[in-house]
């Protein structure tokens, strides 16, 4: 059985009722996962929508992404809950004034138009499935087609119509929820680590470079498992799209950090001394030195050199999966970081995580590798790679 | 009390329970779902969240609280009275009243701060679950040091309330900022939005918790236990539209100041006596 809670060692002076930490490892997953969201269907919208057709290999494998990370993102705060059985009640009678409240209908909003959006892509595999295969798959596929088999040339335009226009509304809606999980945090003015107008951008940014950077790892490792060479030009074009909003990525942080340490208000030098101190590792050596510093360069080099072939797809794939462990610890730096610094402004928390409890290190894995999970059985039930039949 | 007694019993035993818990939120939520059509009545019922009190009568009433930090003398009676008369867990983590002690030692430009919560006066107390403060400054040279009683602020524009995705929380019509135990859904955010750290979780309701002025007991024309239980009068409490009420008299006779007044929260609870460092 889990112990009824656990208290955080402190420095300094915190208020007595801080040294329970609230929020635990599981919101530092809710907004990664939510990031992973927005930057997968970011990468699909530079096909689906601005016309990149180097971006075509990925585009529904992306989008097929992002809807399987958006059906994992509740749980992680659904797990956190004290009445978890009260986790509509936000939905049903929402306090309007609530950063959250909004979470139920700007994600159930999202699924929906990932789930409609997904749908019109498949449709023509899965009404060619339903006509096809027997049992119990061919009845799913049946069911799929929701009655309509129509695959006629006047269909299909329609169903291009409709890929476009929710793509378009997409945008909006995948970078609003981001944009509104970063508010969460920024719009509180009781911590001066959280309290910043720039938070939503950063969050927003952080997500975007997160999720470019999954599918530069998904694609790779999708295209070994399938045995299949990987389209330079897309991987390509990937590793520009990653070192591009990387640079409005690290120049917002950036520019965040340097405000709070310039404006200096009260808390400050508590602020610079957890800088100085228990951040060494996870902000200074793990976020920027290894995770964001050495992609940077590494992209950097060679788009500059115009590295081709294995070297690219190695750079790539290397720089890529530092970005995915970067962005996590950014999550948690702000998350975590923001509550180990005592309100006071007088003193400082020690976060422990716990290995197997509810809201736990195990629990956090297993919450990251879920989505995965969902995707590799997506893909075997909707084929979203350029050679199989789907709607363009 | 007695809803939060209840609210306690019913889910005893089942709270921990993982999978229960998951698959009571699954049924929970489709059920929700389910009754959507019942929807203005819960809102209406969560809006009109008026306590009913015999006799009383929240609109002729406006509470307010006054803390003395000249007279407070740190002996701590207003932590213990109010763990024992809310039922507040008996640890170093969770409180809904606390003492600071602020010393300033002769040489030393930084003040040091402790409360009743830090290890050394744990230690001198014996154990959690009692209250006092070491003498840890018996040998040193002090410059100047006082106590500093704190509590829920009961803010006019509580950043708890505005957060509270439920509305679980809410300010009543008599200036008190209470918390529904039967609407809180746990998920903390008000615990993070107070700037005071007036608030808690507290793990056996599984929801949050904190000082309510104890509201059971002033609709009923005591004071608050804390207030009761000071031997010194450091802790003031009153209706401010009684202008012969104590707090009506400490407002009018002293020069009051409130905590951390740039937050926009507008505390009502006023204090004589602290200095530049108490925030």
């Amino acid at each position: 059985m889990d112990p009824l809670f656990h208290a955080a060692p402190f420095t300094g002076y915190v208020y007595p009722n801080e040294t329970v930490i609230p929020w635990t490892v599981l919101i530092v997953v809710y907004p990664y996962l939510t990031g992973l969201v927005a930057g997968a269907f970011t990468m699909s919208s530079l096909y689906q929508v601005f016309g990149m057709q180097r971006f075509k290999p990925v585009a529904h494998f992306a989008m097929l992404t992002s809807l399987c990370c958006m059906l994992i993102v509740p749980l992680p705060l659904l797990l956190h809950l004290g009445h978890p059985e009260r986790a509509m009640n936000p939905v049903i009678t929402p306090h309007v004034t609530s950063a959250f409240a909004v979470f139920g209908y700007a994600a159930g909003f999202y699924v929906v138009l990932l789930l409609l959006e997904n749908w019109f892509v498949f449709r023509p595999y899965i009404v060619e499935q339903a006509q096809n295969r027997k049992g119990p798959l061919g009845l799913l596929y049946r069911v799929l087609t929701l009655g309509s088999y129509d695959l006629s040339e006047k269909a299909m335009k329609y169903d291009k119509k409709w890929i476009f226009a929710l793509a378009v509304i997409g945008i909006p809606g995948a970078h609003g929820l981001h944009g509104y999980v970063g508010f969460v945090f920024g719009s509180l003015k009781s911590r001066e680590w959280w309290s910043s107008d720039l938070m939503p951008p950063i969050f927003l940014f952080s997500a975007i470079i997160s999720g470019v950077a999954l599918l530069i790892v998904l694609y790779a490792v999708s295209c070994r498992l399938r045995k299949i060479p990987i389209d330079l030009d897309c991987m390509k074009g990937m590793a520009y799209t990653l070192w591009g909003f990387m640079m409005f990525a690290l120049l917002l942080e950036a520019v965040e950090f340097a405000s709070l340490v310039y404006r200096g208000r009260e808390g400050i030098e508590v602020i610079l001394e957890y800088v100085a101190g228990p951040l060494i590792v996870p902000f200074w050596i793990i976020q920027i030195g290894i995770c964001s510093v050495i992609p940077v360069l590494l992209l950097t080099y060679m788009i500059w050199r115009g590295v081709k072939g294995n070297a690219l797809i190695a750079g790539t794939v290397l720089s890529a999966a530092l970005v995915l462990v970067g962005v996590l610890m950014m999550r948690w730096n702000v998350v975590i970081g923001g509550q180990e610094i005592a309100k006071t402004g007088k003193g400082l928390l020690a976060y422990h995580m716990p290995l197997v409890e509810r809201e736990s290190a195990l629990t956090a894995a297993l919450l990251l590798v879920a989505p995965f999970v969902l995707l590799a059985a997506a893909v075997k039930l909707f084929p979203p790679w350029d050679d199989a039949r789907v709607a363009h | 009390m007695d809803k939060q007694k209840g609210t306690e019993t019913l889910e005893e035993g089942s709270r921990r329970d993982f999978l229960r818990l998951f698959g009571a939120a699954i049924g929970g939520g489709s059920l929700a779902i389910a009754a959507n059509a019942l929807v203005p009545e819960a809102r209406a019922v969560s809006a009109s969240a008026k306590p009913e009190i015999p006799g009383y009568d929240w609109s002729k009433h406006h509470w307010a609280f006054g803390v003395d930090a000249t007279k407070c003398i740190g002996c701590l009676r207003c932590v213990e009275a109010c763990k024992v008369e809310n039922n507040v867990p008996k640890d170093a983590n969770h409180f809904r009243t606390w003492v600071e002690r602020y010393v300033t030692l002769e040489g030393e430009g930084k003040t040091r701060i402790d409360s009743q919560h830090d290890p050394v006066n744990i230690e001198a107390a014996g154990a959690e679950g009692k209250y006092r403060f070491a003498n840890r400054y018996k040998d040193a040279k002090v410059d100047k040091a006082f106590f500093v009683p704190k509590l829920c602020n009961h803010c006019t524009h509580p950043a708890c309330v505005q957060v509270c995705p439920v509305g679980a929380t809410y300010k009543t019509e008599d200036g008190a900022v209470l918390i529904d135990h039967a609407m809180c859904i746990g998920c903390q955010y008000c615990v993070q939005a107070c700037p005071y750290g007036a608030r808690f979780f507290n793990e056996e309701l599984q929801a949050t918790d904190k000082c309510t002025w104890c509201y059971h007991r002033i609709t009923k024309g005591l004071d608050p236990a804390c207030v009761e239980v000071c031997p010194v009068s450091a802790r003031v409490f009153g209706d401010r539209n009684d202008k012969q009420s104590p707090i009506s008299i400490f407002l009018r006779n002293n020069r009051v100041t409130v905590l951390r007044p740039e937050s926009g929260n507008a505390p009502n609870v006023f204090y004589v006596g602290i200095d530049k460092e108490v925030s």
